[in-house]
């Protein structure tokens, strides 16, 4: 399971990157990446201000 | 870059940038890094702060300076205002800033008392010997290094990975991030003397509406709610929303995003070799969201740890648990109290808000601190806000009079 993030609406704030209780998520300058810790738990696609986070299950 | 250095700073916010200078002031040999290649940009910032704690750091200067605020004026969901201002001569007590240019000021600052300064470079992972953490790797220009220290300071915000690298668990819970959207707007239209602030469960859910001024008819219009509150209604519709509504002249000129950790103070900030200073280590305060004076207060504190620990050659935990102490003391105590404040609130519905707006209908305020509009209201509402009496005991027991008269 993972996440697919819009970079083309993505903010690059880390507020994702901030609540992942799994440390999956990175912010490199102006873009997200995610790595295989990721658990699909959706707390980041919750909580993202623009909504630019789909849980992929 | 050197292969070594007695202290690495990851992250050049002003947490990491009043360390970098605090400590290389004294002689020690620092690396300050920011993995963005602009520092300050793009900003996660409303950018208002108290003039009096800036003061104790930094020269004012209008270069990074925007507006110069004097009072509040907060706005219950049924319109009632409550207005706060500071009477003393010459009136303001705040500003807010231009964090683009005021951050590199700082880490300008950090590289005039000696620092070497890197952008662009990320740090990537710590590097753990035994349990004691002896420096970074980090990432240059695509290319990976390893750089060992004495002491990593982890400055490196809300998204802080150094901590969870070193087994400190700093994941925020949904319920405790505000999650926030803000536009920097033209034809504004607000008096600029003022930061407005607008609560209820409809306009800004467990948060509120914040509008500061920018200066020349610009403002900051910002909402934070609680992630726990976020979902269908995200921060940015609610801010659309709340533009549409109420600003209809506004033009928008710049967008910002962020989250702002709520949750109080963490367990542990410290560990053999490293220390989370500012947003890394949740300093920020529960109730107002700001944090920028207790990350640069942090940051002090950890400087003058960290250049002790060097010179005893001391940097174990044991060694630094004099910075751990000192924040706890002093931002630690405040952060306990906002929170306390922070979850009262956060379960008033829309009545209970207008009901404390009211009572402070004839409460003519003069002065801008926190403490002093909930103080007002305590000995207006008793029942409502029984759960705060802990944070007046002695000010109602002493009957002290605070800077307000009624
Ligand atoms: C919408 C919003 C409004 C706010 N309004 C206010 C306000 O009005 N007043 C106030 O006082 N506070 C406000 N805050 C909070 C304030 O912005 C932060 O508390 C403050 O910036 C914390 O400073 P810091 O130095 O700890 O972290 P930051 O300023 O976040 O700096 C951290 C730096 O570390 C860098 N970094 C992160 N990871 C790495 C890495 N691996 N390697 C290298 N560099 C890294 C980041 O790029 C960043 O530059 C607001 C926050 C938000 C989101
Ligand atoms: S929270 Fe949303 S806007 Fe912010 S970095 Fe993550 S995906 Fe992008
Ligand atoms: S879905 Fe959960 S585990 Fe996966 S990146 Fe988002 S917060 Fe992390």
């Amino acid at each position: 399971m993972s996440i697919i993030v819009n970079k083309y609406k993505c903010g690059y704030c880390g507020a994702c990157v901030g609540v992942c209780p799994t440390g999956a998520l990175e912010l490199i300058e102006t873009w997200i990446e995610v790595d295989n810790k990721c658990t699909g738990c959706g707390i980041c696609q919750k909580v993202c201000p623009l909504g630019a986070i789909e849980v992929d299950r | 870059m050197k292969n070594e250095y007695d202290i690495i700073v990851v992250g050049a916010g002003p947490a990491g940038s009043i360390t970098a200078k605090t400590a290389a002031e004294k002689g020690l040999d620092v690396l300050l890094i920011e993995k963005r290649q602009e520092i300050g940009d793009p900003i996660r910032c409303a950018e208002g702060v108290g003039k009096y704690n800036l003061q104790q750091h930094i020269e004012p200067d209008p270069r990074w300076i925007c507006a110069d605020v004097k009072g509040s004026r907060i706005f219950s969901p049924d319109g009632t205002m409550v207005e706060m201002a500071e009477e003393i001569s010459g009136g303001e007590v705040g500003y807010v800033l231009e964090r683009k240019i005021f951050d590199r000021a700082l880490a300008n600052e950090s590289a005039l008392a000696g620092a070497e300064v890197m952008v662009k470079t990320r740090a990537t992972d710590l590097i753990i010997e035994g349990n004691t953490v002896c420096g970074i790797k980090l990432m240059h220009m695509g290319e990976e290094y390893e750089v060992r220290s004495k002491i990593v300071i982890g400055a490196d915000g809300m998204e802080s990975k150094v901590g969870r690298w070193a087994g400190i668990n700093t994941s925020v819970k949904p319920e405790d991030m505000e999650t926030c959207a803000q536009y920097l707007v033209a034809n504004a239209n607000i008096d600029q003397e003022f930061c407005y602030f607008y609560l209820g469960n409809e306009v800004a859910p467990a948060g509120y509406i914040w509008l500061f001024p920018k200066g020349g008819n610009k403002a900051n219009v910002g909402i934070g709610i609680l992630g726990s509150e976020s979902g269908e209604q995200r921060a940015i519709d609610l801010l659309n929303d709340f533009m549409e509504k109420n600003m209809p002249e506004a033009r928008i000129i710049e967008m910002v995003v962020g989250g702002v950790p709520v949750s109080g103070t963490i367990d542990r900030t410290i560990a053999n070799g490293l220390i989370l200073v500012g947003d890394a280590a949740r300093q920020s305060d529960p109730i107002t969201g700001g944090g920028i004076i207790n990350a640069m207060d942090a940051g002090k504190m950890a400087g003058e740890v960290a250049v002790k620990a060097i010179r005893n050659g001391d940097c174990s935990e044991k060694g630094l648990q004099e910075y751990e102490d000192l924040w706890r003391d002093t931002i630690g105590k405040e952060i306990d109290n906002s929170l306390v404040v922070k979850e009262t609130f956060v379960n008033f519905t829309d009545e209970d808000l207008n009901s404390l707006a009211k009572s402070l209908q004839n409460v003519n305020f003069t002065s801008m601190s926190l403490m002093d509009l909930l103080l007002a209201l305590f000995k207006a509402n008793k029942k409502l806000l029984w759960n705060l009496r802990g944070l007046f005991k002695d000010i109602v027991k002493n009957d002290i009079d605070f800077k307000y008269r009624t």
